[in-house]
């Protein structure tokens, strides 16, 4: 019903453009340029109000007739049997409905009949109500808009300044989304830590961590929600992957900027992107079913005991996926690095060699940390790589052959566990808090660096 | 002035070139770096894929068994075809082709070759046409997974040995489950008894290692009882050092046993699920090797003999099974009804196509990548829709209309921060705010915000990934905007276009082909995305193929997340072909980037 509801404003808001356009070229009489707009802005104007009215009172009433069907509804269980508690009324409401949809419902009885067949009729009446109000609206606006014009009416300006808080809205989508990801975080953040009695350094420095062992009633144990271990097993892969990524991605992007022949970096280059265009599953894929595997066998072989979900391989696995970040990075870095200084240092007799390491490699050092910095910003947020190859259980070590656990794995172990999600969302959102802002505050840093070091050569 | 005569001296002298010599040799030095460095990433991306490749190809094809089906009007209504009992038919089909399989488990075994799908396509096919009821068809029964990979080798492969000597066969040769003994006129199983005993020389060697550290533990507990206080203490410490001692003299003598065993010539040696098996075809039966000496064997006979008449020799055969039977999933049974069938040539191997056209399963030879694909469209519909009017009317906004003001400049800031958020938060944002919902108390009453879309359906996942793509496609598209020259818009403004018309109308469609290609390159990275789209719960097991965008269903990257999980070892093979079918998606996504970077693009 709601779909057609939503075709009729459609094909109303095409009604409107043609009736504005037409009447736009009356209003004109056979001299187009007596009027202040072009006739097809006229159409726009009214079809774009048509559309946005109409669409907004199809919400508007979707929306609070279904909060005022949910309400009365409670009020009419909450009067029928006074002795039920909040948790009860709902599931009696959340019943009904499904006995109204003609689902298989928990339990059944008369009451819940009853509320069903007043949801049925209440539903009923919302729908024609989201019908009339939304096509009258839609009418209104037709009528209204179509009726304005003339010859005198400013429907180009009037239309271009809707289009311009259009686009206004859609820049203010980013800092919405940000808005959004600290607000869904810190909610459940704060819950968690109130939970934990405020006691938030255990959680930051304590030593075991399992926070869902003997959780019940959404109670936490503080002693057992420290996250150390998480934190050093990230830190552990993510110094294998930068050891693995930044030589390799350094002396890529070295070679590439000041050796390569054309031919080189026109096949050197793209084989790079390549491997930046891997997804992260694939890599995945690989550290936990080939090199694991290989790794292990390896390690038996000299008489090491390695676990079959190494911390090892999944930061190699990680750091290969970070390569073509900091060569990409360190690349645009060091060909930013004026060729005056490279052309002073070449005409005081210095070989290539010599210059980048003494003259381009200090002046590119800021880029190149920060290069850096992201690459270790990138390492911590990863996710499937870790998931796929890394541990599930939070031990902590210091031995990269053994498993490991990760902050982004005990988030996903968590939203995806079998525990109920209001429980496990606490330490899960949190995690994600942390991590949100470690990588925010690494990639604040690495930016302010790169800003600053433009600024110089600039 | 500089001395040129003592100039040149230093230059041609022997310490000056030694230095050039040195500082050409630091040159070549960085240049091998960098080489080795691109060569290490190259070897890498190389590894990486035919890694994938060799394992995907495994997954190609499917096994099948061709085999005669009585469909009996009696058993199968006519009316109503769907009722009858297909299964039940299956199993009889089997039974009447291996008659002498009786034991239960053996029975167990033999219908678990057949998937458990082919009876349901069995009945598929009748029932879409009930005109075959009354006769009889021959019917490719799909196998399970672990007979499909033992057809394909995965279990390594049969070997038909050498043999010299004539064979001579006593024991009751009729029935299944009797022990029969075979002698051979030639030496022919000598190399098999010695593969047999290099097994034992190792058993001795790991039993050896194990008394080794018994001898240790005793040692140590020695050295402590005399270092100990207290007589009690002494006393159960020399306990424990005999106990030690004990199991260390036991397992030396196990050792010795087994090292004499494996160093006398002769003799008869048992055959284990450790070992590799002997399969001996003789007189149209099968018989399973027991114990082996090197002119003769004992066994069990899988398949019925015609009779116990000698062979002469070549008209038997030796099958070596050089895989032991506990480190493959298909028994020495399994292995010797599926080779009979091979050699009736009932088996039979097709291109698998089901994998491109099924949903998922929990059945490794039934499960497909349909489902995920028709997920990932959904999802990937929904992430452009969103995405990319808003991420070009964004960038459309910050190049042509902002002023400099701190608004602008705090939606910059977001955009960069969002391009660098993991994309694990991201899943969190929408779970809490698209999935269930942020709850708030705002004066005593709550306030639930978002919580529209349905759990595991692609349009959360699509608003999602849009979010995420969003700033890849804004950053893009001002770049492309930035690069249409200012002079367009001089000659737009200066015939009297407004701003909104210049930019719509010109800066627009010149910057298209670049907006398209960031657009593209932005929603491959959204096509591999996985960790968002396991928080919204898109890593459920759904069968069924998506209907719409708010069906539940899975995509493509979260399948192969999940099918890298199974313990199945069919489906590594396809979690790889899975792989190989997303890495062709994105490679389309990059060659239509490039074509239109290449075509479109101006140069000004």
């Amino acid at each position: 019903m709601i779909q057609i509801t939503i075709f009729v404003v459609l094909l109303l808001t095409a009604a409107a453009y043609l009736t504005g356009r037409t009447r736009a070229v009356t209003a004109g009489g056979g001299a187009l340029a007596t009027l202040h707009s072009r006739p097809s802005y006229h159409g726009f104007y009214c079809a774009i109000w048509v559309l946005m009215v109409g669409i907004a009172a199809i919400l508007v009433i979707a929306i609070i007739g279904g909060a005022l069907i949910e309400a009365r509804l409670m009020a009419a269980i909450a009067a029928a049997d006074p002795t039920l508690s909040q948790i009860e009324i709902d599931l009696v409401l959340s019943d009904a409905q499904a006995i109204a949809a003609g689902d298989i419902a928990s339990r059944s009885g008369d009451l819940r009949t009853a509320i069903a067949q007043q949801f049925i009729s209440a539903e009923t009446m919302r729908i024609w109500a989201v019908l009339v109000v939304g096509m009258g609206a839609a009418l209104a606006t037709f009528m209204v808009t179509t009726r304005q014009i003339n010859r005198e009416w400013r429907a180009r300006n009037r239309s271009e300044r809707i289009v311009r808080y259009m686009l206004v809205t859609s820049a203010a989508i980013a800092i919405m989304t940000t808005i959004g990801i600290i607000l869904s975080l810190v909610g459940e953040t704060l819950n968690f830590f109130a939970n934990i009695d405020w006691q938030v350094w255990k959680y930051v420095f304590g030593l075991t961590w399992s926070p869902l062992s003997g959780v019940h009633s959404g109670e936490m144990d503080a002693d057992k929600v420290g996250a150390i271990p998480l934190f050093a097993g990230t830190l552990m892969i993510t110094i294998i992957a930068m050891l693995v990524a930044t030589p390799i991605g350094l002396m890529a992007a070295i070679y590439l900027a000041d050796f390569a022949s054309p031919t080189v970096r026109s096949i050197a280059k793209p084989m790079l992107e390549i491997l930046a265009g891997i997804p992260t599953v694939v890599y995945g894929f690989f550290a936990a079913l080939t090199l694991g595997p290989a790794i292990r066998g390896l390690g038996e072989g000299i008489g090491l005991t390695v676990a079959s979900e190494s911390a090892l391989a999944a930061g190699i696995v990680m750091g290969v996926m970070i390569i073509p970040f900091i060569s990409s990075l360190s690349d645009d870095v060091l060909n930013a690095v004026p060729q005056s200084l490279r052309d002073g240092s070449y005409g005081l007799g210095a070989t290539k060699a010599e210059t980048i390491r003494q003259v381009v490699l200090p002046a590119a050092l800021p880029g190149i940390v920060s290069a850096v910095l992201l690459g270790v910003s990138r390492a911590i947020g990863e996710t499937m790589i870790v998931v796929m190859a890394a541990g599930q259980g939070a031990n902590l070590t210091a031995n990269p052959l053994e498993a490991v656990t990760t902050v982004t794995v005990q988030i996903v172990m968590l939203i995806t566990g079998d525990t109920e999600a209001a429980t496990a969302a606490g330490p899960a959102f949190t995690l994600g808090f942390t991590l949100f802002c470690v990588t925010l505050g690494l990639n604040f840093v690495a930016l302010r660096i790169v800003r600053r070091y433009r600024e110089m050569y600039d | 002035m500089v001395d040129m005569a003592a100039l040149t001296k230093l230059h041609a002298s022997p310490i000056t070139a030694t230095r050039v010599k040195a500082r050409r040799r630091a040159e070549t030095r960085l240049k091998i770096y960098g080489i080795t460095a691109i060569f290490l990433a190259a070897l890498a991306l190389v590894t990486l894929l035919s890694s994938v490749f060799y394992k995907a190809a495994g997954a190609l094809t499917e096994s099948y068994i061709n085999l005669p089906v009585t469909l009996s009007a009696e058993e199968i209504p006519v009316d109503d075809p769907g009722s009858a009992n297909f299964g039940g038919l299956t199993k009889d089909v089997m039974k009447e082709v291996f008659p002498f399989v009786t034991s239960r488990r053996d029975r167990r075994d033999l219908y678990g070759l057949v998937s458990s799908g082919a009876s349901f396509e069995l009945q598929n096919k009748v029932k879409a046409d009930p005109n075959l009821i009354g006769g009889v068809i021959t019917f490719p029964f799909l196998l399970s997974d672990d007979a499909d990979l033992y057809l394909k080798g995965f279990f390594g492969t049969l070997t038909s040995e050498d043999t010299d000597g004539a064979l001579s066969i006593s024991g009751n040769v009729t029935e299944v489950g009797e022990e029969v003994q075979l002698f051979s006129t030639a030496n022919d199983f000598v190399a098999e008894v010695a593969v047999v005993k290099e097994l034992l020389l190792i058993e001795a060697a790991r039993v050896r290692a194990d008394a080794e550290r018994q001898e240790r533990g005793r040692a140590v507990f020695t050295e402590r009882a005399q270092a100990a206080s207290t007589d009690e203490q002494r006393e159960k410490l020399i306990a424990g050092a005999t106990g030690y001692a004990t199991q260390r003299d036991a397992l030396n003598a196990r050792a010795d046993d087994l090292e004499d065993r494996a160093l006398r010539p002769g003799g008869e040696e048992p055959l284990s699920s450790e070992t590799p098996s002997l399969l001996l075809e003789v007189n149209g039966g099968w018989i399973d090797a027991t114990r082996v000496s090197a002119t003769g064997l004992v066994g069990e006979v899988v398949v019925p003999l015609f009779s116990d008449a000698d062979a002469a020799p070549g008209e038997w055969v030796l099958h070596v099974m050089e895989t032991p039977e506990n480190a493959r999933k298909v028994n020495d049974k399994q292995v010797i009804w599926l080779e009979t069938l091979r050699s009736n040539e009932a088996t039979e191997t097709t291109f698998n196509w089901r994998f491109f056209t099924a949903g998922d399963s929990r059945e490794a030879e039934l499960a497909g990548v349909w489902g995920a694909i028709v997920g990932t469209f959904f999802t990937m519909l929904v992430t452009f829709f969103l995405a990319f009017p808003l991420g070009v009317s964004a960038a459309i906004y910050l190049e042509e209309f902002a002023p400099k003001n701190r608004f602008t400049d705090f939606v910059e800031v977001n955009i960069n921060n969002l391009a660098a958020v993991p994309s694990i938060v991201f899943g969190l944002l929408g779970l809490a705010i698209f999935v269930t919902g942020v709850e708030f108390e705002v004066w005593g009453r709550e306030i639930v915000i978002g919580g529209f879309a349905p759990r595991s359906a692609p349009i959360a996942g699509g608003m999602v990934l849009a979010l995420m793509t969003l700033p890849t496609i804004i950053i893009a598209s001002r770049a492309a905007i930035r690069a249409v020259p200012p002079s367009i818009r001089d000659a737009a403004l200066g015939v009297g276009a407004s701003k909104l018309q210049c930019t719509f109308h010109h800066v627009l469609p010149l910057a298209m082909p670049g907006i398209l290609t960031g657009s593209i390159i932005g929603m491959a990275q959204a096509l591999g995305e996985t960790a968002p789209l396991i928080m919204i719960g898109m890593v459920a097991f759904i069968v069924d193929i998506p209907q719409g965008i708010t069906d539940s269903a899975t995509v493509l990257p979260v399948q192969i997340f999940r099918w890298s999980d199974f313990p199945e070892r069919a489906f590594e093979a396809k979690t790889a072909l899975a792989i190989v079918v997303l890495l062709g998606f994105l490679v389309i996504m990059n060659i239509l980037a490039i074509i239109l970077r290449k075509r479109f693009e101006r140069r000004w």
